[in-house]
């Protein structure tokens, strides 16, 4: 086909690279230019006053090993799933249910699960902190009916960072798990229960791995940005929660070391690489990672 | 007797999506054994009717009895009876084995006892070997032969297909018509077949019920819907006919004279009473032509087109009423060229009368019947 197609050929590759100017500019300058930069300046020296030294050194990633460090890792894994295993748990439900509806109520449920984007996260947040503080919204009212009868520390805790995360991140999982709820065949649904299978049968035979596309990248989009999501435990976790996206802050802000935060990023970097390559290992789909 | 037993009794069944009546008052019976069609064109509720047999859709109002037992209360999967999808519906995810074995391991059955039964079936529909191929390296007949087995290792008291051929090219379909009606042969088991394919129906069939506008018009063996229609719409729907207008005038033995547009024609073995008004369907092939007018009732009028359709020659002939008569002839007979004049006429006992409810008060040259405007039925000539 190349031969045939000749200058017309030509032309067309002509055409497609202009039209692909753009776009490979914002991605040069605004993705490839700011992670060369991090990477270079992960293996470089700190300098006075939170400057770098131009000297090439590999300590930020040896000191990085620290037990300290190597608790937060472990626990920011520990707080993804969780929070990624909650988001699956209440989105799953929640987008079979609207799948099932007609257009407009799809339309209107979904729009619901857009709308609080328009809003800053941080506001959110706060909100949720008159809601779940001790003499809170929810506090009042438990103690009120009698369910409780003192106040249950409900933030500035692990319970309150990860009801934040979960919070934060469900509409993530909600939207690729929507999508390949939607694109069930119902005649699938009806042959299920045709030959036999219970309504239990039908879910995990049939619409269970069917959908598991979409359940697999909501996982990616929930677990990963859990790790870097800082300001969500800084805010609802108080100073007790900590994921990686904690400790790149801290030295970038308070410790005023860029190469160690710098070093700390590109390893978070190379995880969400990890991640993204099990994904595709295992048969993932990146237009369902991007195609929401 | 086994035989005659009713295996399916649908009974006074309605069926309303919204304002829309998809389905009224139907009354069928399907006996055990047997091969029935529910043919009609689309949007005709044949597909609705399927699917209240099946569970995927309640009635609105009536009963459905399978094997005696009203099925009101029994959801798709107490049913025994399966579907053989329009598109298949094979479970994208499995293998042709796992689809074939689903309903068997749904049942929870020994897998010594389901490695045995699929076995049998892959040899029933000629699929030996392809166990582990998925659905999608399949072609659309072995496709359809999945989707057969699948649904019938489950001993299903009836099969329901939903025009299953629908989807295949033409000779494959016919080969499908040939292995499926086998099939049924073999197995014994009931079939209640789906298609708007009239000729589908007419060879595959034990009995065929039409369906129009969600009533049903006629329940018969093939070859009386083909020679008996019971109403202006089976005649004119299966086959091609060419129909004409009028009311009996006079009933003497076995032979009717019936009055239409064109004249008064004689009409030999019709139930049809005096004054009754009738439909008289005659089929293209029973349309005789001449050069000469014969004895009793003739049509004159002009070749409009002479098509060659393979195994027939198809003459369109205009009257002077512009009403068009198609003929069919073998192409080997004398054909006319196009506007040649030529005589048509049929034999007494190749004409059918579809008997209507209405009859003609009275006799007169503008007689109602004949002045389209005044008809009472309102329906078009």
């Amino acid at each position: 086909m190349k031969e045939k197609a000749g200058l017309t050929g030509r032309g067309k590759r002509m055409e497609r690279a202009i039209m692909a100017v753009p776009v490979s500019l914002w991605m040069v300058l605004f993705v490839a230019v700011p992670i060369g930069y991090i990477f270079i300046m992960s293996f470089l020296e700190q300098g006075d006053f939170s400057a770098v030294k131009l000297a090439f050194t590999l300590d930020n990633y040896r000191e990085m090993a620290n037990p300290l460090n190597l608790a937060v890792f472990g626990k920011s894994i520990v707080i993804a799933t969780v929070t990624t295993v909650l988001c699956l748990l209440i989105a799953y439900p929640f987008a079979f249910f609207v799948a099932q509806k007609s257009t407009i109520t799809k339309t209107v449920c979904m729009a619901f699960v857009m709308i609080p984007f328009m809003v800053s996260s941080l506001i959110r947040l706060f909100s949720w902190i008159t809601i779940l503080r001790r003499d809170g919204i929810l506090n009042t009212v438990l103690m009120d009916i009698g369910l409780i009868h003192a106040p249950v520390q409900l933030c500035y805790n692990m319970i309150g960072a990860v009801i934040g995360l979960v919070y934060t991140l469900l509409p993530f999982m909600i939207l690729p798990l929507y999508s390949s709820i939607e694109k069930l065949d119902p005649s699938l649904l009806e042959a299920a229960s045709d030959f036999g299978a219970h309504p239990l049968q039908r879910f995990v035979k049939v619409i269970l791995p069917l959908t598991f596309p979409g359940i697999f990248a909501g996982i990616i989009m929930v677990f990963i940005p859990t790790l870097g999501l800082f300001f969500v435990t800084d805010v609802m976790g108080g100073q007790k929660v900590q994921v990686i996206g904690n400790l790149i802050q801290n030295q970038f802000v308070t410790a005023r070391n860029w190469p160690a935060g710098a070093a700390l990023s590109i390893v978070l970097i190379l995880l969400t690489f990890l991640f993204i390559g099990i994904y595709k290992g295992c048969g993932g789909s990146m237009d369902d990672l991007g195609g929401v | 007797m086994a035989e005659t037993e009713n295996i399916v009794t649908i009974s006074h069944v309605s069926k309303s999506f919204g304002s829309n009546q998809v389905v009224q008052d139907l009354n069928l019976e399907v006996k055990k054994g047997e091969f029935l069609t529910l043919l009609g064109p689309s949007g005709c509720g044949k597909t609705t009717t399927l699917r209240m047999i099946a569970g995927f859709e309640t009635p609105t109002s009536g009963r459905i009895l399978l094997g005696g037992r009203d099925v009101k209360e029994s959801e798709p999967y107490d049913r025994e009876v399966n579907t053989v999808f329009q598109n298949y519906a094979l479970f994208p995810h499995m293998n042709v084995y796992e689809n074939i074995a689903f309903g068997l391991t749904m049942k929870k059955t020994p897998k010594e006892e389901i490695k045995r039964r699929v076995t049998e079936m892959l040899t029933l529909v000629q699929l030996e070997g392809y166990e582990n191929r998925r659905p999608d390296q399949l072609s659309g007949g072995q496709k359809q032969r999945v989707a057969i087995a699948r649904a019938l290792i489950n001993r299903p008291k009836v099969l329901l297909l939903d025009e299953p051929l629908g989807a295949l090219d033409l000779k494959l379909r016919k080969q499908m018509q040939f292995e499926l009606k086998r099939l049924q042969k073999k197995l014994g088991i009931t079939f209640i077949y789906v298609t708007h394919d009239q000729e589908e129906a007419l060879t595959m069939s034990d009995r065929i019920a039409i369906l129009y506008q969600g009533i049903l018009q006629q329940v018969d063996l093939p070859r009386n819907i083909y020679e008996k229609p019971a109403s202006r719409f089976v005649a004119d729907f299966i086959g091609e006919s060419n129909i004409f207008y009028g009311y009996v005038s006079e009933k003497r033995g076995g032979e009717a004279k019936v009055v239409l547009e064109n004249g008064e024609a004689t009409i030999s073995g019709t139930a049809a009473e005096p004054n009754q008004i009738v439909y008289v369907s005659v089929r293209p092939e029973d349309m005789v032509f001449s050069q000469e007018p014969k004895d009793g009732f003739t049509l004159f009028g002009t070749v409009k087109d002479v098509i060659f359709a393979g195994s027939v020659l198809k003459t369109i002939v205009e009257l002077p009423e512009k009403m068009e008569i198609k003929s069919y002839t073998s192409p080997r007979a004398p054909s006319s060229r196009i506007g040649d004049r030529l005589y048509l006429s049929w034999e007494p006992g190749s004409a059918v009368v579809v008997p209507t409810a209405d009859h003609v008060t009275y006799r007169t040259i503008d007689n109602p019947v004949f002045a389209p405007e005044k008809r009472r039925d309102g329906r078009e000539p």
